[in-house]
């Protein structure tokens, strides 16, 4: 067997503090990659695999130096490479392809003046040439419309297509390898299948040898030859990517894996779906602009939403992003204003702005927001925070509130002395689970979950979602829990409604969204999920045929205001009436699923005939 | 004493050296004409522009009288004038600007226009008028400063808490039913002190530099109180003998304005 691309012997790169010690970030990692193979580093965020990544390129971040070891990269040495000799060899031996590439363009220039660069940086052909490459390169990517879409700029595109074209941008110049680091990680499913399938196809295609930086084990499935498992800054285990997701041998491995496989919920659990529900929205119209002819806003970020909450259970919103998910739990909790509709909380209608409702309707409906770093104010400490509920809500004395504050710490499982510290003191999980102790303290009986576990490693999210679902078991409490994670919408979920360009397309039970008939764009997104297996992407794409993301469907039309806003994707499109609307909302008595299709539900069956059988042989992979 | 000392230990360590040299200036305010060996107004000899010696410390002003002793208590004049403006224009800059952030945006319209208005006309001719027609009394001072300087004051706060009040605890405590001061005071405020404090020196070495320019135009601390400027202005004429009643108070205005940049730049760093 021939020697491999890239070796690397007992690499460590070390931080140096301003005060302090070095601080280890890599320890004597050592791999070796094959050419035209796919090594994928996978760890949780801090575990070193974009420090190693970089490393492969002779770069440290600011701060950070590579300390010893060997890096052999297609003949170079590059721990020993000078600054010249790095310029020459960055972007033509290795490019890269980061994470976010919404902001890795220039907004000022077009994306093929970005995109020629690393050519003509090089020297590696004149422009014309390049152009021409570029277009080509454009096709292999499946991006739409190949000889125009240089012309535009980054805003005129989505994060799907700049993805795609940062990873055009780095093969330019040839590459033999092409380092990736997370570029699916900031898209929505849909869209990341599509992105899969262009690197997989272009990597085959061209031979080259890559290096995948994902925490998504299910990406790995999908793309990578083999995976080394990382974790503060040492090698875990490394192997084949079947051995390592079938079969991981290590501990970490194990529990990495098992995170990974969130077991839906039971359907034994079901509330029943007679009581009374806990909130009503109906009608819900919010946005912005210009006033139409109904006195509504002519540009809406949700047009007429309709829900249940049932008592004691959990609905679950989805979709994807820009689709008013947290829209809505701005709007349900009143801190955006809503144009029309209106919502009953436990039998008493809820105003629209927070300041005029009463203060037990505020006590008893409380948001849970995304970004633990945001919602928690830096200058108070954990204790505070946690007090402040408590005297506001219920009126304690500072004594007794803090005994409380100490119980609500132990009920989400944090060791009474984060009471003292301050929320920058705190990891992201022990933040999310202090948000989660404010929202309880105020002992509500709805809590609003918006996205809270986006932020987290897989681990940690885990260990959230079950400390959510024991708590809500315990308490009795209702929940919204809005995501575009799939599996933890089934881990906790009993309702689930997808929402999509501010329409409810759907709403059925958790337990069935993976049987039956469904509407096509929760087939597109069920179907979007990565499962941990391999031959998955293959599948999915073989089988491409009610919905076509992105590349759309020719149909060219977009619909009207009241129309199906998955008109462009749909695959089953049925003329005007998709367009225009109203679409008519049917009853599917399985599942007590209302689609909102101009297909009958028979008909959506007849159209997706292979979902069921589909779904039994994978649903236990998921 | 530990909790102080606690207390210390948290604070920043930039914040922390504006902050004990603020208080030793205010401390040589407050005891300095204590420790005067003479009463300020005494002749004490019938040298004018007299050298440095055991029984003047500083040599003696253009009247014979020990500069030294006046010096302390020009210090005060000055010290505490400019404190209590900043301090004014400070609180009511400060409690507008993130005020404004959290009331309807027609208040900020409205404010914000006649704050600019303010920042408009140059500060030393505001002062010359206010004085010449109000009187030169040093509450009018005061209030007037404060006048001065609150505009720039309640714009570094706007901007500041402009950023802070996007963040979602913010959003928490709205939704929670929060009076609009308790977001203000609790939930704002503490996250932007350490710039702050560096906004409130600098106004501060733009008040004492005001005060000086008044006082040396005769316009400001009449006699019999004293401060820098009017030390300066009255022992002008000595500047042709190199006199240290002149070269002394000015030396000082330059050591209180000048030191005090230099802190809050080491503090930025």
């Amino acid at each position: 067997m021939s020697a491999p691309l890239i070796s690397v012997r007992g690499l460590c790169v070390t931080g140096s503090g301003r005060h302090a010690q070095p601080v280890p970030i890599v320890r004597d990692v050592s791999f070796d990659v094959r050419q035209g193979e796919v090594l994928a580093l996978i760890g949780e965020s801090g575990s070193g695999k974009t420090t190693i990544a970089l490393t492969l390129m002779g770069y440290a971040r600011p701060g950070c130096r590579i300390s010893a070891g060997e890096i052999l990269v297609a003949g170079y040495r590059v721990d020993r490479m000078t600054i010249q000799e790095l310029r020459a060899f960055r972007g033509k031996t290795v490019s890269y392809v980061a994470q976010n590439a919404g902001t890795a363009f220039n907004p000022a220039l077009t994306v093929m003046a970005q995109v020629l660069e690393p050519a003509l940086a090089h020297w590696v052909m004149p422009r014309r040439e390049a152009e021409r490459k570029a277009v080509e390169l454009f096709r292999a990517m499946a991006l739409p419309d190949p000889e125009r879409i240089g012309a535009r700029y980054p805003h005129e595109l989505s994060g799907g297509q700049l993805q795609r074209l940062m990873a055009a941008m780095a093969l330019m110049t040839d590459p033999e390898i092409v380092i990736f680091d997370e570029p699916t990680t900031a898209l929505d499913v849909t869209t990341q299948v599509d992105v899969l399938q262009a690197f997989r196809s272009v990597i085959a295609d061209r031979g080259i040898t890559g290096v995948y930086v994902t925490h998504d084990l299910a990406v790995v499935a999908q793309i990578a030859d083999r995976a080394v498992v990382l974790r503060h800054g040492t090698v875990q285990e490394a192997g084949s990517a079947e051995q390592i997701l079938l079969a991981p041998r290590e501990p970490y491995s194990r529990e990495l894996v098992a995170a990974s496989r969130i077991a839906p919920r039971a359907a034994a659990e079901m509330p029943d779906q007679d009581a009374a529900p806990v909130l009503t929205v109906s009608d819900l119209v919010v946005g912005y602009g210009p006033k139409d002819e109904e006195g509504l806003p002519a540009r809406r970020i949700l047009n007429r939403v309709s829900l249940t909450v049932p008592a004691g259970g959990t609905l679950g919103i989805i979709g994807e992003s820009g689709c008013g998910k947290s829209t809505m739990a701005r709007a349900i909790s009143g801190l955006q204003s809503r144009a029309a509709g209106s919502l009953t909380f436990r039998g008493e209608a809820l105003a629209g702005d927070v300041a005029r409702r009463t203060a037990e309707q505020r006590r008893r409906l409380q948001l849970v927001s995304q970004n633990a770093d945001l919602v928690l104010n830096p200058a108070w400490t954990i204790g505070a925070i946690l007090d402040r509920v408590l005297v506001f809500f219920h009126g304690m004395d500072a004594v007794s509130a803090r005994a409380e504050t100490l119980r609500l710490l132990e009920l989400v499982k944090l060791p009474p002395s984060v009471a003292e510290r301050r929320p920058g003191a705190l990891s992201g999980g022990q933040k999310q689970r202090v948000n989660l102790a404010r929202a309880l303290a105020a002992r509500p009986d709805l809590i609003l979950c918006d996205e809270i576990t986006a932020a987290l490693d897989p681990v940690v999210a885990a260990a959230i979602l079950d400390t959510l679902a024991e708590l809500q078991k315990a308490l009795g409490l209702s929940c919204i829990f809005i995501t575009h994670d799939l599996h933890a919408l089934r881990a906790v979920c009993d309702r689930v409604a997808v929402l999509l360009g501010g329409h409810v397309v759907e709403e059925c039970d958790a337990a069935s969204l993976l049987e039956g008939v469904h509407h096509p764009y929760t087939r597109l997104l069920s179907g979007s999920v990565p499962e941990m297996r391999v031959g998955w992407l293959d599948d999915v794409m073989a089988e491409r045929v009610m919905a076509l993301p992105e590349t759309g469907n020719g149909i060219g039309r977009q619909a009207g205001r009241d129309g199906c806003p998955f008109v462009p994707r749909c695959g089953v499109f049925n003329g005007d009436l998709c367009v225009n609307g109203p679409v008519p909302v049917r009853v599917e008595p399985a599942g007590h699923r209302h689609i909102a299709c101009t297909h009958t539900p028979e008909a959506l069956g007849r159209l997706m005939p292979d979902f069921q059988n589909d779904m039994e042989q994978t649903g236990g992979m998921i | 004493m530990r909790d102080l000392f606690a207390l210390r230990r948290k604070i920043p360590p930039g914040t922390r050296r504006i902050l004990t040299l603020l208080s030793a200036w205010l401390l040589l305010a407050l005891l300095g004409p204590m420790l005067a060996p003479h009463p300020p107004g005494e002749i004490i000899s019938g040298e004018v522009f007299g050298p440095v010696s055991a029984h003047a410390w500083l040599g003696t002003d253009y009247l014979g009288r020990d500069l030294c002793s006046r010096l302390l208590w020009g210090i005060r004049y000055t010290v505490a004038i400019c404190m209590m403006s900043t301090a004014l224009s400070c609180c009511a800059g400060i409690f507008l600007g993130i005020a404004t952030t959290v009331t309807p945006v027609w208040v900020e319209r409205v404010l914000g226009r006649l704050m600019d208005g303010l920042l408009s006309i140059p500060s030393l001719l505001f002062a010359l008028l206010v004085v010449a027609t109000a009187g030169e009394s040093a509450p009018a001072l005061i209030l007037t400063m404060a006048i001065i300087y609150m505009p720039g004051s309640y714009r570094t706060s706007r901007a500041l808490a402009l950023r802070i009040v996007r963040m979602d605890y913010i959003t928490a405590a709205r939704a929670r039913g929060e009076t609009r001061s308790f977001i203000i005071l609790w939930e704002i405020l503490p996250n932007m002190t350490d710039p702050l404090l560096s906004d409130i020196g600098l106004r501060f070495i733009y008040a004492v530099l005001l005060l000086s320019n008044l006082s040396f135009l005769g316009l400001g601390v009449q006699p019999p109180m004293v401060d820098l400027g009017s030390l300066v202005r009255e022992n002008i004429l000595g500047m042709a003998y190199g006199a240290p009643a002149v070269v002394v108070p000015t030396l000082v205005i330059a050591l209180l304005t000048v030191g005090i940049n230099l802190t809050l730049d080491r503090g930025r760093v």
